[in-house]
């Protein structure tokens, strides 16, 4: 538990109890500093909710900072990639610009397209921003950092992502416009796919670590690098790879970015969007890149515990971040490395590869569990070493049949 | 009856399961009939939340809003251009509907007059007990896993048989 949660001005909270913080919070620390009058009357139920809000309110103010420094660093990185130097005059080394092209944003007229649906299209940024922000109530971000420990936590964090698609579908539709719809169907055909690889991806894990609650998933990763159950055995390594690449699917991303591709469909389903609108988009986008960067790092790479047992090197909130923002910069490395995907290889990488790999995943977890009790220090020796085989022996088959083997021809579908 | 915090909330879901339902069958556009099943949708989550049950909550948002709402969507957008409909009804459907609605409506009434209350259900001051580890016993050692296999079974036969309908013949 963080220093400042255990003294001083909150005293005998414990975070990590499994009853509610905030009603704790209330009963124990604004009750007491309340006058004599007033904390007869005082409902801890509804000091409850308030407190849950203004929590609320403060984690809806603060994270929207977080596309600011995505933004900068996606521009960034991409100006080094094409050997640039990207943003150089708001502020010293181009660092304000996000905010000023945010000021900017604020400014400009807030164009509804008059033939489309105008409820629909006013109310479609706010469930997608909703519902990107829903998913980090259950991310913990460090030792007793974690809004809601839900008993279901990774599996609210599905449910709350799969409404994404919604507002996407309702973006596209309302705009009345030929890119809006076809970046809309697109993208939801795409969500609606790599959901079923990422679920199964997940799955794994939560058969290996027996809880769907996120605090339990961290906590079974306690002992150092090789308790991470990326390397806890050889099909969650697997498992890791598949929920990465899906994951950048689901949140539209070159290599995936097929719902917003520029160069076919203006801008996708978010193309008649302007102004506040639009930023409203962008803000989603980077927490939704964000937040399955940090789902991830949760479920495989150990969440907020550290690389050595016992020590906090990495670890914490500090540690949390750095891994997650690690995997945010391996997207946007990607983004800038490779070519867009056709609708064809898209689809076929999905169901021909990652489901039935998925399957294969979980049927082998399922024998691991068999075969190895649960916290078996041997368990973890084995499956490093038939990672490390295996990776050896993928490269030299890979690399040997990737060289010789021609692209194949778009089928005519 | 005590009127709590909880009843308030109990009350807000009530509210907006209720009205987008009756806005479901009410309103002309099918587009927005979608949205608002949605919604209704969300409240019948958020009920069950109340009843105890996290697990069937969440599935309920993930197979009925991510799954097949999706999927109704994507039926309206294919088929776009005609999405004011104006149904034409003939008396005989209107008695006939009529009468089994109503027939329904005594049977529910008939359940919820023997039910105890719900508000006696959740104050009784038990705690809350997680309900996935039951769910998954219940599928996997006991009395349904049999049709449990069998539901699995046939959604892959009538994922194959979709696959298999849709799919275009290719002459090489």
């Amino acid at each position: 538990m963080p220093e400042i949660f255990s003294e001083g001005f909150f005293p005998n909270i414990n975070l990590q109890d499994e009853t509610n913080w905030a009603t704790d919070f209330v009963q124990e620390v604004i009750i007491p500093r309340l006058p004599e009058v007033v904390a007869g009357h005082f409902s801890v139920e509804l000091g409850t909710i308030l407190v849950m809000l203004v929590c609320a309110g403060i984690f809806v103010a603060v994270v929207p900072l977080l596309p600011l420094v995505l933004v900068l660093a996606e521009r960034k990185v991409a100006a080094r990639f094409q050997n640039r130097t990207g943003p150089m005059r708001v502020g010293p080394w181009g660092t304000l610009q996000t905010l000023a092209d945010g000021i900017k944003l604020i400014f400009k007229e807030d164009y509804i397209p008059p033939q489309g649906d105008k409820l629909l299209f006013l109310l479609a940024p706010y469930i997608i921003f909703a519902c990107s922000f829903a998913v980090f109530a259950a991310i913990p971000f460090g030792q007793g950092i974690l809004v809601s420990d839900f008993n279901i936590g990774i599996f609210y964090i599905m449910a709350i992502s799969s409404v994404i698609v919604m507002g996407v579908i309702m973006a596209g539709w309302s705009s009345n416009s030929k890119w809006s719809l076809l970046g809309s169907l697109r993208s939801a055909a795409q969500i609606v796919s790599y959901e079923i690889p990422l679920g199964l991806s997940i799955l794994t894990v939560v058969m290996l670590v027996e809880s769907l609650g996120m605090k339990q998933i961290v906590a079974s990763q306690d002992g150092g690098i090789f308790t991470w159950l990326i390397f806890r055995s050889p099909f969650t390594f697997i498992a890791f790879f598949i929920f990465f690449i899906s994951s950048i699917a689901e949140v539209n991303r070159t290599p995936f970015d097929l719902p917003e591709a520029e160069s076919e469909i203006v801008a996708g389903f978010h193309t008649e969007y302007s102004g506040m609108r639009f930023a409203l988009f962008f803000i989603a986008e980077y927490a939704n890149m964000f937040a399955v960067s940090a789902i991830g790092v949760t479920l495989f790479l150990g969440g907020w515990q550290g690389v050595l047992p016992g020590y906090d090197f990495l670890g914490g909130f500090p540690g949390f971040v750095i891994k997650t923002l690690g995997l945010v910069f391996l997207m946007m490395w990607l983004r800038w490395t490779l070519p867009r995907l056709r609708v064809d290889q898209l689809m076929n990488l999905c169901w021909k590869y990652f489901i039935p790999i998925s399957f294969f995943n979980i049927l082998g977890t399922g024998v691991w569990g068999l075969i190895f009790e649960k916290d078996d220090v041997w368990s973890i020796g084995i499956s490093c070493v038939i990672i490390y085989v295996g990776l050896i022996s993928a490269y030299a088959v890979a690399g040997r049949s990737l060289a010789r083997k021609p692209e194949p021809q778009p089928s005519s579908v | 009856m005590e009127f709590t915090l909880k009843t308030f909330i109990f009350y807000g879901f009530a509210l907006i399961t209720i009205a987008s339902a009756l806005a479901v069958v009410t309103v002309r556009n099918i587009v927005h009939a979608a949205f608002a099943l949605m919604v209704t949708l969300f409240g019948v989550a958020g009920l069950y939340v109340f009843l105890q049950a996290d697990f069937l909550a969440a599935t309920q948002v993930i197979v009925y809003v991510g799954g097949i709402l999706v999927l109704i969507l994507f039926g309206v957008m294919m088929t776009s251009g005609r999405l004011e409909m104006r149904i034409h009804i003939e008396r005989g459907q209107l008695l006939l509907g009529g009468g089994i609605s109503l027939a329904l409506l005594m049977l529910l009434l008939t359940v919820i007059a023997n039910t105890p209350k719900w508000e006696n259900l959740t104050d009784d001051g038990t705690a809350f007990e997680p309900t996935t580890k039951r769910i998954g016993e219940l599928i996997l050692n006991e009395k349904f896993l049999l049709p449990f296999e069998v539901a699995s079974v046939l959604l892959l036969v009538a994922l194959i048989g979709a696959a298999l309908i849709s799919r275009k013949e290719v002459r090489d």
